[in-house]
């Protein structure tokens, strides 16, 4: 039984790899779908070696459930799931990163009139950010109780320092050519930080910002280990794990999967628009 | 050395800012204090002074504003009280004792570094694999460079409750958690790394006729180096956080998590401070060694990071 489970994992694994290998090595293989659809065949490889292992050799749903069995309990859950998505993600992560996004603009561009603080705050920022920051997730929860502000609290708080950093560094960005340049036409503080300075300053903001969507989903999760109201996904997976209900947490893994690359996919998106002028967006010929 | 003045300066309004909020987080609770202690404070029952905030309590009663740094389970505890515990906690205790911040350091630092040598070791592996293999490059890079936008770490609690039921427990389940986390970076830098270098040098090696393990070992391993040290960086703050993150919510009995979970549970703050501020100085001592082993490095090799 073990062997025929492994022969047969083996075989899924030659099948997905000889279609990849043909398809990367092929005359096509520069095709925008030939790019899509050779990670969507390596990942469902993968899932279906997992799925034929799981049941071949009898692995216990404890230990690690089949992905078809996640698969029905993230549809059968979903207004639960829906739920738990409202409150960590939406109330937590999103107001955290809204307000945390709004503070380290404004100390940067505060900051940004004295050459001698932006020279302080970047060592003391980038260190900052390299901080386990998560761990004042209790402290927080204790000052703020445990409902959904001490999660925006702890996101805010760690997703301000890789974005202070980045606009900082960012606003720094021109060349003094291009600074001169303004002085030419008269223009004073105001109009150069908006004419030249911060657009120019964009593809680092947009770089902290990206940044900043992983930290924040991390961030309202693990906060909930320290205590939540009976709702929330950091909640549901600490309690399903209790419950060795293992196919809960990771339908709750693919909702913060989801999330997680939406929120980077969006924040790309808005980047593409602003910055479309930036060499990095330039399409590849 | 011309940015030391800036950065002291800075250090030295967020220690102010840190004081001067000591006073109204802890007013309440110094105020109730001082009542059982036949202090006069106004108002005079804790209701009224409940409908008052912190910083109208404290106008009300300066003569309080002293006791509001020295209380033993404070709300927040001032500078000095958190200094003091950790002198206590790594210099005074002896490291085998369980109250001392360096065995529960060490703890957390053995699984980070066993992880991050693992996540490190296989993550260069794989990129070498990406770069010479074409199928490998189009199936697994697209999943690496999403993976980075999921987060990991909530897995944290149900690979240590996976493992736990396969019997696999203490320092392995921590370090499989610090080498996922430092896993994907080290992907992603070192296959930009092994990239790097431009046609011209790769046609260079042609003329010379070079095999491709030597177009490896002269070339393109030695241009990655500077990415190779960015993900370094990267991956071993991500692994000190993992580690910590994969002690909290498991009942770990020892460690920077297990200790700031025990100063939160039996309403000891000063705990929960000391091991956040000494897990914050031992990831800015990992990214510090690992800064001054890029710096030696590069400038052995001859490169000068831009």
């Amino acid at each position: 039984m073990t062997w025929v489970a492994i022969i047969g994992a083996l075989a899924i694994w030659a099948v997905g790899w000889f279609i990849n290998t043909r398809l990367a090595n092929g005359p096509k293989s520069d095709a925008r779908l030939v790019g899509l659809l050779v990670p969507i065949i390596f990942g469902l490889t993968l899932l279906l070696m997992w799925e034929w292992l799981v049941r071949m050799l009898e692995v216990n749903a404890v230990i690690l459930p089949p992905p078809s069995a996640i698969g029905v309990r993230f549809v059968s859950e979903l207004p639960r799931l829906w739920a738990d998505f409202e409150q960590t993600i939406i109330k937590g992560a999103m107001t955290g990163y809204f307000f945390g996004a709004v503070a380290a603009f404004a100390v940067a561009i505060l900051a940004d009139r004295s050459d001698f603080l932006t020279r302080g705050i970047l060592p003391v920022g980038g260190f900052m950010a390299a901080l386990p920051i998560v761990g004042t997730a209790p402290i927080f929860v204790k000052w703020l109780g445990s409902g959904w502000e001490s999660k925006a609290a702890v996101v805010g708080v760690m997703v301000f320092f890789p974005i202070l950093v980045n606009t900082v560094a960012g606003l720094r960005d021109t060349t003094a050519m291009q600074r001169d340049l303004m002085r030419t036409y008269g223009a004073g503080y105001w109009p150069s930080l908006f004419k030249l300075r911060l657009p120019a300053a964009m593809p680092f903001i947009f770089n902290g910002l990206k940044i900043a969507t992983t930290l924040a989903l991390i961030g309202a999760i693990v906060a909930e280990f320290f205590g939540s109201p009976t709702v929330g996904m950091g909640f549901r997976i600490s309690t399903s794990v209790g419950q060795l209900a293992l196919d809960m947490v990771w339908a709750e893994i693919v909702v913060a999967a989801i999330a997680g690359s939406t929120l980077y996919g969006l924040m790309a998106w808005i980047e593409g628009r602003v910055t479309f002028w930036h060499p990095s967006q330039r399409k590849q010929l | 050395m011309k940015s030391v003045l800036p950065v002291l300066t800075i250090v030295a309004a967020i220690l102010f800012v840190w004081v001067l909020a000591v006073i109204p987080m802890n007013m309440h609770l110094t105020a109730d204090q001082a009542q059982r202690d036949g202090l006069a404070v106004s108002p005079e029952t804790p209701a009224e002074r409940q409908d008052h905030s912190g910083l109208g309590l404290s106008l009300r009663n300066p003569s309080l504003l002293g006791l509001t740094f020295v209380q033993e389970r404070p709300r927040l505890p001032s500078p000095h009280q958190v200094a003091v515990e950790m002198w206590d906690t790594i210099v005074m205790k002896k490291i085998t004792s369980k109250r001392s911040l360096v065995y529960h350091g060490w703890v957390t630092l053995s699984a980070t570094l066993l992880g991050f040598a693992i996540g490190t070791g296989l993550g260069i592996l794989l990129a070498v694999g990406i770069v010479y293999n074409r199928a490998m490059d189009m199936s697994v890079m697209p999943w690496a460079i999403a993976s980075q936008t999921i987060p990991i770490l909530a897995l944290a609690p149900m690979i240590i409750v996976m493992l736990g039921a396969i019997g696999i427990q203490g320092l392995l389940p921590k370090a499989i958690i610090s080498a996922y986390l430092s896993f994907f970076p080290v992907v992603v830098g070192m296959v930009k790394g092994l990239r790097s270098p431009d046609g011209m040098q790769l046609d260079l090696l042609r003329t010379y006729h070079a095999s491709p393990a030597q177009g490896f070992w002269k070339l393109r391993l030695p241009a990655s180096v500077p990415y190779l040290f960015a993900s370094l960086k990267i991956g071993i703050s991500a692994s000190l956080v993992g580690a910590i993150v994969a002690e909290l919510p498991t009942g770990a009995r020892a460690g920077f998590g297990a200790r700031m979970l025990v100063g939160d549970q039996y309403g000891q703050p000063l705990v929960t401070w000391a091991a956040l501020f000494a897990a914050a100085i031992t990831a800015a001592a990992l990214v510090g060694l690992f800064s001054l082993l890029e710096r030696l490095t590069l400038r052995r090799m001859g490169m000068v990071r831009a």
